[in-house]
């Protein structure tokens, strides 16, 4: 297999394509323009492959919502106030049972924020951000080889779940470049009763989410749920770093689990046995295999980019053992495995 | 030439537009009520009507079915 | 012989020719649209056109969000539910993946021309060849008649209860003559079907519209003036009667655009 050397937002790109995507409608914004240039050249080129600059934010998602209904692998791309307005599509493509893939390329914010990488959109993936009783599958990948990877996974697991997933990288993710290798993707696997391509000489369909009734429409939120459970149940992914002899674990994901690993590199170094679980799926949340580890450990650091967001889900996976700690900067600010060493040390003093 | 109407009873929702195009008045207000409470126009079968279907035309309900010889 | 009424009733087929019933791809659902409204006349006729053009088994169908939001319980087509406004948006999703097939939305005002504004006039731009079939009623009818984009001026709605002021509430907007400037769009027509004469134009309107698709020509709207007679206030025959009297003022009906007369 051959290793190419190649930044992440077109990695992203690449991988999409080769996992079958033949739609996509995105539009610019910093830092994903990459992503979006990409398919501009290369979707064009593959066999049926549409490639829209949509005018909107919202016109792409709902691109994307009669692309897969209609049958086609689709992605859109933005960064986060794009992804804020795509979210009553995402309700819609979750209500709708649809698959999709939506990349967020996560920047500083709130508001109109800045254009460097942050962890800021962490509440919006994962609790909602839209409307309704629904859940996005959320994958956080942390190198260049795991966007690929992730990439491809996605789209198989949107199919397999006819539901929105959502790729949550930064800005670091996707400005920088990595050797990687790209698999080779499964081939698809979708059954043609959940599109829509016309009725033919058949029993016509239609694909809504307006349920008037309310019984009906409490059966489809249950029959969602169920859902969720069983993804919940299957679909949890993490790494575990250095975790075997640790008295002290961080928790952090994507660019922030990659600086963890250098400041545990470091940590190690004096002598203090910190390890890191790097959850992977941020929704469903690897919630048993962390308060797992607080039967033998007792202190965990929350690290993020941002004022404490992941925090929240570890706080409840630990339903009140071990102690919480937390770190982070927000606003597009990279930490440094320096400045979290010395944080790591304060702690594990204190312990 | 020969025209017949047929009005669906219950369809029927008394908005008269069918009244308002037959231009000879072969469709009249009627007294009895269906299940939705509304009381649907009468055809007069004794007219001239010609089976031009300007009543089904218009009628939104589709509740009109027109014959012709 | 004088025939008895017996004999009309209970042998019409041999004598009588049924020359006018529900048109084959509709549902045997009865309509839930209000008595008078203009709605379940333009599905008849966009029914009548499907069959008439043998398209149903390729047809796909993206309904708004408005009263027509349950459009899929009566046209028996694969249809598609959009979020408010988006219908262009999807509709063009549907038709860039499948191109071959013939997609169609079906909008009201509000939705084609406040929140969908954006996306209506970029599926026109970009000339994507479906046909949008645009219902103008002049007010938001499901949500209880407040005032549309296309509300005329002095028209009472209950967000203008004094009428529409153009200082405060701006002018009604034309959106046919507004989507004819650009050049994505191939043949727009506005109809109405408040009479029986218009009913027929506007059947011939949409006909021609779906061939233009078929024929790959591009965008192509129907615009539908339709009689609103529950948040216009008045019975069904004046509601009719005021498309013709004071709606036309604002909104004239004809063809506003057509490449391909114009070669």
């Amino acid at each position: 297999m051959n290793k190419v050397l190649m930044q992440g937002n077109r990695v992203i790109g690449e991988a999409a394509i080769r996992a079958g995507c033949r739609f996509y409608a995105g539009y610019p914004i910093t830092p994903q323009n990459e992503l979006t240039e990409y398919m501009a050249e290369h979707l064009r080129k593959a066999e049926g492959g549409t490639f829209i600059q949509a005018e909107s934010e919202i016109a792409a998602i709902n691109m994307v919502l009669g692309a897969s209904a209609a049958g086609a692998r689709a992605m859109t791309s933005s960064s986060s106030p794009g992804i804020s307005l795509k979210q009553e599509g995402i309700s819609s493509l979750a209500a709708d049972e649809l698959p999709a893939v939506i990349v967020n390329i996560m920047r500083g914010g709130p508001g109109l924020g800045n254009i460097l990488p942050s962890q800021g959109d962490y509440f919006q993936a994962t609790r909602g951000g839209g409307h309704g009783d629904y859940r996005t599958i959320v994958l956080a990948p942390a190198s260049v080889q795991e966007l690929a990877d992730l990439t491809m996974d996605a789209f198989a697991l949107a199919d397999q779940y006819r539901n929105p997933v959502m790729i949550l990288a930064d800005g670091m993710m996707g400005q920088m470049m990595e050797p990687l290798t790209f698999k080779k993707p499964k081939p698809r696997q979708y059954h043609e009763c959940y599109t829509l391509k016309g009725a033919g000489e058949g029993r016509s369909k239609f694909i809504r989410a307006l349920i008037l009734d309310a019984i009906r429409m409490e059966e489809h939120n249950w029959k969602l749920f169920r859902k969720y459970q069983v993804i919940t149940k299957k679909e949890i992914r993490h790494e575990t770093f250095k975790t075997e002899d640790a008295d002290l674990l961080i928790v952090a994901y994507g660019t922030a689990a990659r600086i963890a690993k250098g400041a545990i590199k470091r940590a190690r170094e004096r002598g203090i046995k910190v390890g890191l679980i790097r959850p992977i799926t941020l929704w469903p949340f690897p919630s048993e295999v962390i308060r797992k580890f607080s039967e033998t450990i007792e202190t965990f650091i929350v690290f993020e980019m941002n004022t404490g967001q992941m925090l929240e889900d570890v706080r409840l996976a630990l339903n009140g053992a071990g102690c919480v700690h937390f770190y982070g900067r927000p606003g597009g600010v990279i930490p440094t495995p320096v400045e979290l060493t010395k944080v790591i040390e304060q702690h594990a003093k204190k312990s | 030439m020969k025209g017949l109407i047929k009005i669906d009873f219950e369809r029927c929702k008394e908005c008269h537009l069918c009244i308002y195009a037959c231009k000879k008045g072969h469709i009249s207000p009627a007294k009895d009520y269906n299940s939705k409470g509304y009381r649907p126009v009468s055809f007069q079968e004794d007219g001239d009507c010609t089976g031009c279907a300007l009543c089904a035309i218009t009628c939104p309900e589709i509740a009109i079915e027109v014959y012709r010889e | 012989m004088q025939k008895s009424h017996e004999d009309v009733h209970q042998d019409t087929s041999p004598v009588m020719k049924k020359v006018f019933s529900k048109p084959k791809f509709l549902k045997e659902n009865a309509f839930h649209y209000c008595a008078g409204c203009g709605h379940s006349i333009a599905h008849r006729l966009i029914a009548e056109v499907i069959e008439e053009l043998d398209i149903r088994g390729r047809t796909i169908g993206v309904p708004p969000a408005g009263c027509a939001v349950i459009a899929y319980n009566y046209f028996d087509i694969d249809m598609l539910e959009s979020p408010h406004g988006r219908g262009c948006a999807v509709a063009t999703g549907i038709k860039r993946t499948l191109p071959d097939r013939i997609v169609f939305s079906y909008q009201g005002d509000g939705d084609l021309a406040a929140i969908g504004t954006a996306e209506t006039f970029h599926a026109a731009n970009r000339g994507e060849n479906i046909t949008v079939l645009f219902i103008n009623n002049a007010v938001y009818g499901m949500t209880g008649g407040q005032m549309a984009p296309t509300t005329l001026l002095g028209q009472v709605s209950t967000t203008s209860p004094p009428g529409r002021d153009a200082v405060l509430d701006g002018y009604p907007i034309r959106m046919s003559e507004i989507l004819a400037h650009l050049e994505g769009t191939k043949y727009i027509e506005r109809c109405a079907v408040n009479t029986p004469a218009n009913i027929m134009k506007a059947r011939r309107a949409i006909k021609k519209a779906f061939q233009y698709q078929m024929a790959d020509a591009g965008f192509t709207l129907i615009e539908i003036l339709s009689h609103c007679p529950t948040n216009w206030k008045m019975s069904p025959i004046d509601a009719c009667r005021w498309v013709d009297e004071v709606m036309v003022k604002t909104f004239p009906l004809g063809v506003i655009k057509d490449t391909k007369a114009e070669g």
